[in-house]
């Protein structure tokens, strides 16, 4: 029996009696791919941010590898092992690239290093200053970042920013990688080189990944199972072809046909 | 032993000019300075006008590390002066007749210690707003705070009310301004040896976006707090160091009007710029002081008509979304790092290459560090490619050869 | 009792001063998006104006007309040249410039008439009840401030400028693409808002003859700013809320003793108060950012 990575239990919030999200339920193996879609609206970056902290759930509860991390905050839930991009992307502008990974490579048990080292530059500063930089700069490498490593994240273009984004979430060196709309405003061909990285990561860094999305295209390409969203409510779910087909699903995309 | 060399040569293969010039500059003026004030053929006004540049320095670099680092706006900055400056000096006035009257120095160092620890705490009450307050509500709470402390050390008799405290233990006006030099350069060394670390890049991680900050792991409020802690330590300090160099302490000398002098250097000094902020103090103090000089009794309003002309047309010149192709040709930023280039050059002997792959900040080619660093260890995920997914679009990873050591 | 009710209507007129003033303030903030700093400034400009025409035509309606027109003339001139060339800039360099137009403002009335303070005394009599007396001013004072609330909040909530107006403070590109001239919106609200700080330097001169000089205008206008914050920095009824509030605090803190020289630092630690228990002011709307 594969280890469950995540798994949510009747899990909702009510915004003044306006139920965003309702009994969802979703359980996540290792190594999945999972896919949460719906149409707008539907409650699907509701969930991400249910899991992740943003919001405190009203009803059920999230656990993470067995674990109740139900109402931890966002930092404590990153730590335990959930990382996430956001659906309008969100970098450290002003930074430069590497640097942006780097923050997220803080918390690693590797380079731990307190402020009075920092300040004094002890030999330990050293240590770990050098090895996350080496690090951070693999991590560029494998995503094609590394000749713009000193450049601010803000000049990056479009789909390389999208790249930094993943890049930064797998430096906090997460269990469950959370995508939010990975491939919202990027053309066809962007989008495949897409699917090329997230398939990748899932490969090679053993990721388990969660991914909302709209690009039918890109959630039939690359996931194995699927969570349809609608109006809060999980209408249904199980392998992704099933659900591609599951006629309740394509009145929910394409409206009833009478 | 081993781990002593190591570190040595760490520290030499990340060396780079550029990044120290600050540090030596200030060498080279405590150097050039000092043996003129210990000879005491200096003169009063150039003295205490290096005074004035020394802890206006302080106090503009602690304020950049809120404003331009953490990126809240202070308008209360000048209240944590005063809290050191008060604090330092009734400290200094009651240690100094116990003290042996020779010893005014260790008086001054305990003033700042002590000080630079009072405004700290207050620093740390006034962080803890800043965790629920953003922006304009935050601006005005250090700005209020400011206020509050100005008022209430007014009513305080043994701050001296509204007279403030005479100076008795003033130290030798021949050595105070390479002390505070010296404090000027210790303090930029930590500031900045604080915001090139982890902790540095999480406090500037939470300016540019404090959503994903906290989705990265960052710890938030502990940051934000240590920041105005730090600061306000150093605040403090400079509080202590501009009171000694004043007869008298009073608490009306650090109004809200001189927490926006500070702010002033921080911002034409280039948000985020320490040594701008440097640059723009020193300018700031000696065009006041000089002004000062040339327009005296009833014409001294010319000087603040000036100085807030100065003060609209450069922030409207560096900040105009109009003139942004302008200040990209001939932008400060420009014929400084042109400057900074050129002095590099005459010390260096080597040719400054314009690699746009070139290390900014740390300029050292850190795959040259000679320690050997246990990358598998610490790795313990593999990064190498998986070619049967490149399919026919180029991989993201194109450019790996597989070994993880083809950068460079 | 009689004491207490004194005390109660010169802190509601105190208050009406501090609430116009911190109407520009809120005003200015809810649709630039910007600090106007210099916005006690411009009650000094008036001020200086007032005293100028006062003595020259010694007819008070003319002055306060012309004090009127003077500071709407300075507030869309600084709007003009000083901000409006960093509209889409980040908004500390925004403060910063207006901080300049501040210094910029006092210092030519430093020049042009020194620091001292000017006397410039307009009196309207008091009237009495029995043992009660109350100056005509204060009731001037009180009457005007609850006039321009509600003459400015049926203008904005019923003509068409005003209407534009509520547009540009929710979202200025949209509003530019409905095809309203958010510029000149914005340069309306500067206006209306140096209006405003003229009266309120009319009636700060009402209650104290001595107060035209040059930094008349900073202090009210960091307690009128402290009071469009408590209120909810951006909105009008929290602007009056909290300008009625502060001048109630102000005056009866002022009244005891004890309290006396801890006013401000009252005033202020009931700001930081209020900001920590409800960090957008009374009335303040809470803005969400999206994750």
């Amino acid at each position: 029996m594969a280890e469950i990575i995540l798994k949510t239990e009747n899990l909702g919030i009510s915004f003044g009696g306006l139920k965003a999200a309702e009994d969802v339920n979703l359980e996540i193996v290792k190594g999945d791919m999972y896919g949460l879609i719906g149409p707008n609206g539907a409650g699907k970056t509701t969930v991400f941010n249910l899991i992740t902290g943003v919001y405190k759930p009203t009803f059920g509860k999230v656990f993470l590898c067995g674990k109740d991390i139900t109402g931890e905050s966002q930092m404590n839930v990153n730590k335990l092992g959930v990382a996430r991009t956001f659906q309008n992307i969100r970098l450290f502008n002003n930074m430069s690239v590497i640097k942006n990974v780097m923050v997220g490579l803080a918390n690693n048990p590797d380079y731990k290093c307190n402020i009075a080292q920092s300040i004094f530059r002890t030999p330990e500063f050293m240590r770990t200053e050098i090895a996350m930089r080496e690090h951070a700069k693999k991590l560029l490498e494998v995503f094609g970042l590394l000749e713009e490593r000193n450049q601010l994240a803000y000049n990056l273009p479009y789909g390389k920013q999208r790249k930094l984004e993943i890049a930064r979430a797998l430096a906090t060196n997460p269990k469950l990688l959370l995508l939010d709309e990975p491939a919202a405003g990027m053309n066809p061909h962007e989008t495949e080189e897409l699917m090329e990285t997230i398939k990748f990561v899932r490969k090679d860094f053993d990721m388990t990944i969660l991914l909302i999305e709209h690009d039918m295209k890109l959630v039939s390409g690359i996931c194995d199972k699927l969570t349809v969203l609608n109006f809060g409510h999980e209408l249904c779910k199980g392998e992704t072809k099933e659900v591609l087909n599951n006629p309740e699903v394509i009145k929910a995309y394409l409206g009833d046909e009478n | 032993m081993n781990g002593f060399i190591r570190y040595f040569s760490a520290v030499k293969a990340r060396f780079k000019l550029k990044n120290y010039l600050t540090y030596f500059i200030f060498l080279a003026f405590i150097l050039i300075f000092a043996p003129l004030g210990l000879t005491g053929s200096l003169k009063m006004s150039t003295e205490f006008m290096l005074e004035q540049i020394g802890y206006s320095i302080v106090a503009a670099i602690s304020l950049s590390l809120v404003v331009g680092f953490l990126g809240e706006l202070s308008l209360g900055h000048a209240g944590f002066m005063s809290i050191g400056a008060m604090v330092g000096a009734l400290l200094q006035n009651k240690l100094y007749p116990s003290l042996s009257a020779s010893s005014p120095f260790l008086a001054l160092v305990i003033a700042m210690i002590v000080g630079g620890l009072a405004a700290a705490v207050f620093g740390f009450i006034i962080g803890l707003p800043a965790l629920r307050l953003k922006g304009d509500y935050l601006a005005i709470v250090t700005l209020a705070f400011c206020q509050i402390v100005q008022t209430i050390f007014e009513q305080l008799p043994f701050f001296g009310g509204t007279l403030g405290i005479a100076n008795a233990a003033r130290y030798s006006s021949h050595k105070l301004f390479i002390v505070i030099f010296v404090v000027a350069l210790i303090s930029l060394v930590a500031i900045n040896n604080f915001i090139k670390s982890k902790h540095g890049r999480a406090v500037m991680a939470i300016r540019d976006n404090e959503i994903a900050a906290r989705a990265m792991g960052v710890n938030v409020s502990f940051n934000k707090i240590f920041v105005f802690v730090f600061s306000s330590f150093i605040a403090g300090i400079a509080g202590v160091l501009m009171a000694a160099s004043k007869n008298t302490v009073a608490a009306n000398a650090f109004t809200y009007n001189y927490s926006i002098d500070i702010l002033v250097m921080v911002v034409l000094g280039g948000m985020g710029n320490i040594n701008g902020s440097i640059v723009a103090a020193t300018l700031i103090t000696v065009l006041n002081i000089s002004l000062n000089n040339v327009f005296t009794g009833s014409m001294a309003a010319i000087k603040n008509i000036v100085y807030a002309l100065v003060l609209i047309l450069i922030v409207i010149y560096t900040n105009a979304p109009g003139l942004k192709s302008f200040r990209e040709k001939h932008g400060f930023g420009v014929y400084w790092s042109k400057f900074t280039a050129k002095i590099v050059k005459l010390f260096s002997k080597k040719e400054l290459k314009q690699d746009p792959a070139k290390e900014k900040e740390f300029g050292a080619d850190w795959s040259k560090v000679p320690t050997k660093v246990e990358m598998d260890a610490i790795l313990s995920t593999d990064l190498t490619p998986d070619k049967s997914y490149v399919s026919d679009k180029p991989a993201p990873d194109g450019k790996t050869d597989g070994s993880g050591k083809g950068d460079k | 009792m009689l004491d207490f009710l004194t005390t109660l209507i010169n802190g509601l007129s105190l208050g009406g001063v501090y609430a116009m003033i911190a109407l520009g303030y809120t005003m200015v903030y809810g649709i630039a998006k910007m600090l106007n700093f210099a916005h006690g400034d411009i009650i000094m400009v008036g001020g200086f104006a007032l005293l100028i025409v006062c003595n020259a035509t010694g007819i008070t309606s003319v002055s306060l007309i012309v004090a009127v027109v003077v500071c709407m003339a300075v507030g869309i001139l600084t709007e003009i040249l000083a901000y409006r060339p960093l509209r889409g800039a980040s908004p500390l360099a925004v403060l910063i410039t207006a901080i300049g137009v501040s210094y910029l403002l006092r210092s030519i009335a430093q020049l042009a008439f020194g620091t001292e303070a000017k006397y410039l005394e307009i009196n309207m009599g008091t009237i009495a009840i029995g043992s009660f007396r109350l100056s005509v001013g204060t009731l001037v004072t009180l009457l005007s401030a609850s006039l321009v609330m509600v003459l400015l909040t049926l203008f904005i909530n019923k003509t068409r400028t005003g209407k534009a107006m509520l547009a540009v403070s929710e979202d200025k590109d949209a509003a530019q693409l409905m095809g309203i001239n958010s510029n000149r919106i914005i340069m309306i609200t500067f206006a209306i808002g140096s209006a405003l700080a003229a009266l309120a330097g009319f009636f700060i001169i009402l209650k104290n003859p001595f107060s035209v000089n040059n930094t008349m205008g900073a202090m009210p206008g960091i307690m009128a700013f402290t009071a469009a914050v408590i209120g909810g920095i951006g909105s009008i009824p929290g602007a009056m809320l909290g300008g009625l509030a502060l001048g109630i605090i102000e005056t009866f803190s002022n009244s005891v003793p004890a309290l006396n020289p801890y006013t401000v630092a009252i005033e202020f630690a009931l700001l930081i108060v209020i900001l920590i228990v409800k960090p957008t002011g009374l009335i303040g709307k809470k803005k969400r950012e999206k994750v």
